[in-house]
């Protein structure tokens, strides 16, 4: 039968669980990386056994970690992420300019087709790419030199690259999205970006609809319809059939725009996930009820989905790359809390269940479906 | 032969137990001590000085002898204790808590 392996980072290490295909009994692995933060790990879509880990900590810098065995053991690859160039400089809290300067990796994106390309998502906002396994990391500078660069700004976590998707209908395109700056596309690899923020609208910059400096949480796509874009922004829930060219907002009937992570079911490209958060200045759910929100006509249109999660006194976050799906039939979705739980449903989200709750909080959630 | 003790996280991340020992060719300063420990462990390089400035990471502090060497010069000569063995170098993480 096959099975599922859920790869979970958070405020203290990595775990990793697994299950069969009923996804109804657990195993928790870890915490690997103990005392660190693990903001995001993620397999290869080429090979399921390898996988990359991000490993931070506040003393000890940045650690990039490689596994061949599908978690078991790991071993350190390179961690040397130097600009191109002369780093140039963004906007800062302040309003001054600031230099370009490495702080973390947020995001792994392991190549569709290859297990020793990987690309990272890097604070200070930038992309870079591994081609070796992880062993060394060359920028693809295009992206920071985009003309918009020296008006990117920190959000409160930090200038940081947290979303890379990568195009399964054409290598040469790929999205990122980077807080607070949007996001952008490139057609060509790599070398050269278009910001694709046109439609967005966002009260907390001074020109509203601005080229760049919206605060995008996170993008998603189904890989069968790769030019169908949904973006939960800081406020406001956008869909782009354009490949990002415009975006308009399908927050519809939810009970508040404010969120984090969105993703798409793996089977209907039309049926998509989001976590109402209260506001950006209450970080949890609004009337203390843990509530997903799916919309089965790709927006505007959403249903609460309750049954299994905590409709009383829940005060937890759902952080951006906290969310994630299965390609199993049905579709299983899984997200972490910064409460450290970590919820599945085995049935598109119809029910719920904690596999496990009392992880440190939950940065990340990506999941592999096993053959 | 130079003592250096590294902070719980390094010693997991470089796979050992308890102290190392590392030794340095010519004058044994902090620089040399971390050169010949990254060389032993490249696992290391980064996590105590940063890979592009080479500068210490602002939460680590360097002891030895019951005295902070931290703010002392990269390239001024270890105590004569911690060359011959008798005394190790400290790598310390700074504590934190709450």
């Amino acid at each position: 039968m096959s099975g599922v392996r859920v790869l979970v980072g958070t405020r203290k290490g990595a775990f990793v669980l697994t299950a069969d295909g009923k996804r109804d009994r657990w195993q928790v692995s870890g915490p690997h990386f103990p005392g660190w933060e693990i903001y995001h790990l993620k397999g290869s879509p080429a090979d399921p056994d390898r996988l990359y880990a991000s490993q931070t900590s506040g003393w000890f810098g940045q650690v990039v970690q490689r596994s061949d065995d599908g978690g078991q053991t790991w071993e350190a690859v390179g961690n040397k992420f130097e600009y191109d160039g002369v780093a140039g400089t963004h906007q800062w809290y302040d309003g001054t300019q600031h230099p370009w300067a490495f702080a973390r990796v947020w995001h792994l994106e392991p190549s569709l087709s290859d297990p020793d390309t990987v690309y990272a998502g890097v604070e200070d906002a930038a992309l870079f790419r591994s081609t070796d396994g992880g062993a060394t990391w060359q920028e693809l500078p295009g992206l920071r030199r985009h003309g918009t660069g020296p008006h990117w700004q920190p959000g409160a976590g930090g200038m940081c690259l947290h979303t890379i998707l990568l195009d399964p209908s054409n290598p040469q395109r790929m999205y990122v999205a980077i807080s607070a700056a949007g996001a952008f596309r490139t057609d060509d690899g790599g070398a050269t970006w278009k910001a694709i923020n046109r439609g967005l609208k966002s009260q907390g910059i001074p020109d509203p609809d601005a080229e760049a400096g919206h605060c995008v949480h996170r993008i998603a796509m189904h890989r069968s319809r790769p030019g169908v874009l949904f973006m939960q922004k800081h406020w406001d829930v956008m869909r782009s059939d354009d490949g990002g060219d415009l975006w308009r907002e399908v927050s519809g009937n939810l009970p508040t725009d404010f969120g984090f992570p969105i993703d798409v079911h793996a089977h209907e490209p039309d049926t998509i996930y989001v976590v109402p958060i209260t506001s950006d200045s209450h970080h949890f759910p609004p009337e203390g009820k843990l509530r997903v929100f799916r919309s089965r006509a790709g927006g505007d249109e959403w249903e609460p989905l309750t049954q299994g999660l905590p409709q009383q006194d829940c005060y937890v976050n759902v952080l951006r790359d906290a969310m994630a799906v299965d390609s199993l039939d049905p579709c299983g979705v899984y997200f972490g809390t910064t409460g450290g739980q970590v919820y599945a449903s085995p049935d598109g989200g119809d029910r719920w269940t904690p596999i496990v709750r009392d992880l440190p909080a939950v940065l990340s959630v990506e999941v592999q479906s096993l053959p | 032969m130079i003592r250096v003790v590294l902070p719980t996280h390094l010693r997991a991340l470089a796979r050992v137990d308890g102290e190392v020992t590392v030794s340095v060719e010519g004058r044994a300063t902090r620089g040399a001590v971390l050169d010949a420990l990254e060389a032993a462990y490249p696992v290391l390089r980064g996590t105590i000085r940063d890979q592009l400035t080479r500068q210490r990471r602002p939460f680590l502090r360097f002891f030895a002898c019951e005295q902070d060497l931290t703010h002392e010069p990269a390239d001024a000569p270890l105590p004569a204790a911690v060359t011959e063995g008798a005394e190790p170098f400290l790598v310390i993480g700074a504590m934190a808590g709450g």
